[in-house]
């Protein structure tokens, strides 16, 4: 078998070739948006969302409406619980995150499990790469695109909120308002990722992306392109592990983004663990000579 | 000579506690204030409601004679934050955050054209980090890092100025070089509100001074607000004898 051989024969299938483009857009919008949550600290907040968006799709199901609308509704209502414990009561954030998603969840959960065609459902949980419609395609298609060009769009704005949000106020914008689209985004981001990976994993997409990038460079604007590149690249390895290994394909590309990261941790020559720990060392004997 | 920031009677609570209680400050375009109060006193308090981050009990609060929402959309408004409020490993550069300043002026995806880039520019010449341009924020002294945000405000072309302790963690000779940009900008017309613990260099920076203690116990120059039985006012006897008796 020649190196072509190998690359090709997996998408001879129709539903290999549908793998890889759900899993690359995914795979890119996710790391866009990742750049931003591990920028202002909102990683529990994408977890949070990214599980609270189950009941709203699990719902959007049995009314026949399209899944971003109930992901919409239940991440909007998962952040506004989260701020209501929060705030009028003696419990702190991450419990209240806490508390909140996880009982969303269980609901979408409970949902799943009394509604009739039970099959289609559960692939929501896990992901279901190799069993994409040719309608979930052109919805992750749509959805990622919207999601992709307001971010790019819209993208000072959003770092300026996460760099300083009073600032933002002081010359007349809506720091709230920019935060709440955000969540907003990453309510419909989910929605595209749980298609390729499953509503467990999407946090991983949601987060690993950008830290990794941060690892990497000073600069926000090659974060932005960093993270969505490496996202792609371990998205499409993934893939081809899970297939010449026949394993799971969400499992398969988030470990493939934990490698990664991984490797910058250990090896970035910017912020990695060797070069600091380098520098660290020769610093002390520049202060002993 | 117009009135720039004019707090009128303002009381804040936040829950049970009172911040603020009926401050009432006003202060005249091109003037330099400096804000003198202990931790709690509610120095940060008055600079969130005359930024409209927090809203008054009571009071009303005017910039150029307009709401703070007003001013603030017309961008008149600057803060230069705390530096404990920033998170420096942010990856941003020098003239990145300087940048900031012109989105108001920017279209709806804040793409800088060339006046914003010139703007940059200048304002990083006249703070005199131009070399700097191209460094990550947070590999500036803690002089430069507050300048790096002054010129934000420059670039903004701001009128109206808010310092939370810019001196806190600031060498000497480098809050000296502070003291002299912020009076080139108030020649300039800029009007700038400082709050500071520094009280030895009140003088040479402000033009009047403010003794505050959730209400405004005293509002004159700041050889006023010095007086040894003025600041005990404030700070109570301890501090006042000891600023009393160290050069």
């Amino acid at each position: 078998m020649t190196i072509f051989d190998f690359l090709l024969e997996p998408f001879d299938y129709v539903f290999m070739q549908r793998a890889l483009a759900v899993t690359v857009i995914a795979a890119v919008v996710c790391a866009v948006l990742s750049c931003w949550l591990v920028l202002i600290g909102w990683s529990l907040m994408g977890d949070a969302v990214s599980h609270a968006v189950l009941p709203g799709v699990v719902l959007a199901y049995i009314v026949g409406a399209p899944f971003a609308v109930g992901a919409v509704i239940f991440g909007v209502l998962a952040v506004a619980l989260i701020g209501a414990v929060r705030d009028t009561s003696r419990v702190k954030e991450d419990a209240a995150i806490g508390i909140v998603f996880t009982t969303l969840f269980a609901l979408g959960l409970v949902l799943i499990s009394v509604t009739p065609s039970q099959t289609d459902l559960s692939h929501i949980i896990f992901g279901n790469l190799l069993g994409l419609s040719h309608s979930d395609l052109i919805q992750v298609l749509v959805l990622g695109a919207i999601t992709l060009v307001i971010l790019v769009i819209k993208r000072r704005d959003f770092t300026l909120f996460a760099f300083d949000p009073t600032h933002a106020h002081a010359i007349g914008l809506n720091p709230r308002m920019l935060g709440a689209f955000l969540l907003g985004l990453l309510a419909l981001t989910s929605v595209v990722a749980l298609q390729a990976v499953g509503v467990v994993l999407v946090v991983a997409m949601l987060i690993i992306p950008g830290a990794t990038a941060y690892l990497l460079t000073d600069r926000f604007g090659r974060m932005l392109i960093l993270a969505p590149s490496i996202s792609a690249v371990c998205a499409v390895v993934g893939l081809y592990a899970s297939y010449y290994l026949d394993a799971a394909s969400g499992g398969m590309v988030v470990l493939t983004q934990g490698a990664a990261f991984t490797l910058v941790y250990l090896f970035s020559p910017r912020h990695g663990l060797l070069v600091t720990r380098i520098k660290a060392v020769r610093r002390r004997k520049l202060a002993a000579a | 000579m117009s009135v720039a920031i004019d707090v009128k009677a303002v009381t804040v609570h936040y829950g049970d506690v009172l911040a603020l209680d009926q401050a009432t400050l006003s202060l005249d375009k091109g003037r330099i204030c400096g804000l003198v109060g202990m931790n709690g006193s509610g120095k940060s308090t008055l600079f969130k409601a005359i930024m409209g981050l927090v809203k008054p009990d009571a009071g009303t609060v005017t910039i150029d004679g307009a709401t703070p929402a007003k001013a603030r959309r017309s961008g008149v408004v600057s803060y230069v934050p705390q530096s404990e409020d920033v998170d420096w490993q942010f990856p941003l550069s020098v003239q990145d955050v300087v940048m900031m300043g012109r989105y108001g002026h920017m279209g709806p995806s804040r793409r800088p054209r060339k006046a914003d880039k010139l703007a940059v520019a200048e304002a990083l010449d006249r703070v005199e980090l131009a070399k700097y341009a191209h460094r990550q924020i947070g590999q500036l002294s803690g002089g430069q890092k507050k300048r790096a945000f002054v010129a934000r405000g420059i670039a903004q072309e701001a009128t109206t100025l808010l310092l939370d302790e810019p001196f806190a963690g600031v060498d000497k000779r480098s809050e000296a070089t502070i003291c002299e940009l912020l009076r080139e900008l108030a020649r300039d017309g800029a009007t700038i509100l400082v709050s500071t613990h520094d009280l030895h260099a009140l003088p040479d920076l402000a033009d009047e001074a403010v003794l505050l203690m959730h209400r405004v116990l005293l509002h004159g120059t700041p050889n006023d607000v010095l007086q040894p039985e003025n600041l005990a006012l404030a700070f109570g006897l301890d501090i006042a004898t000891r600023s009393e008796s160290t050069p």
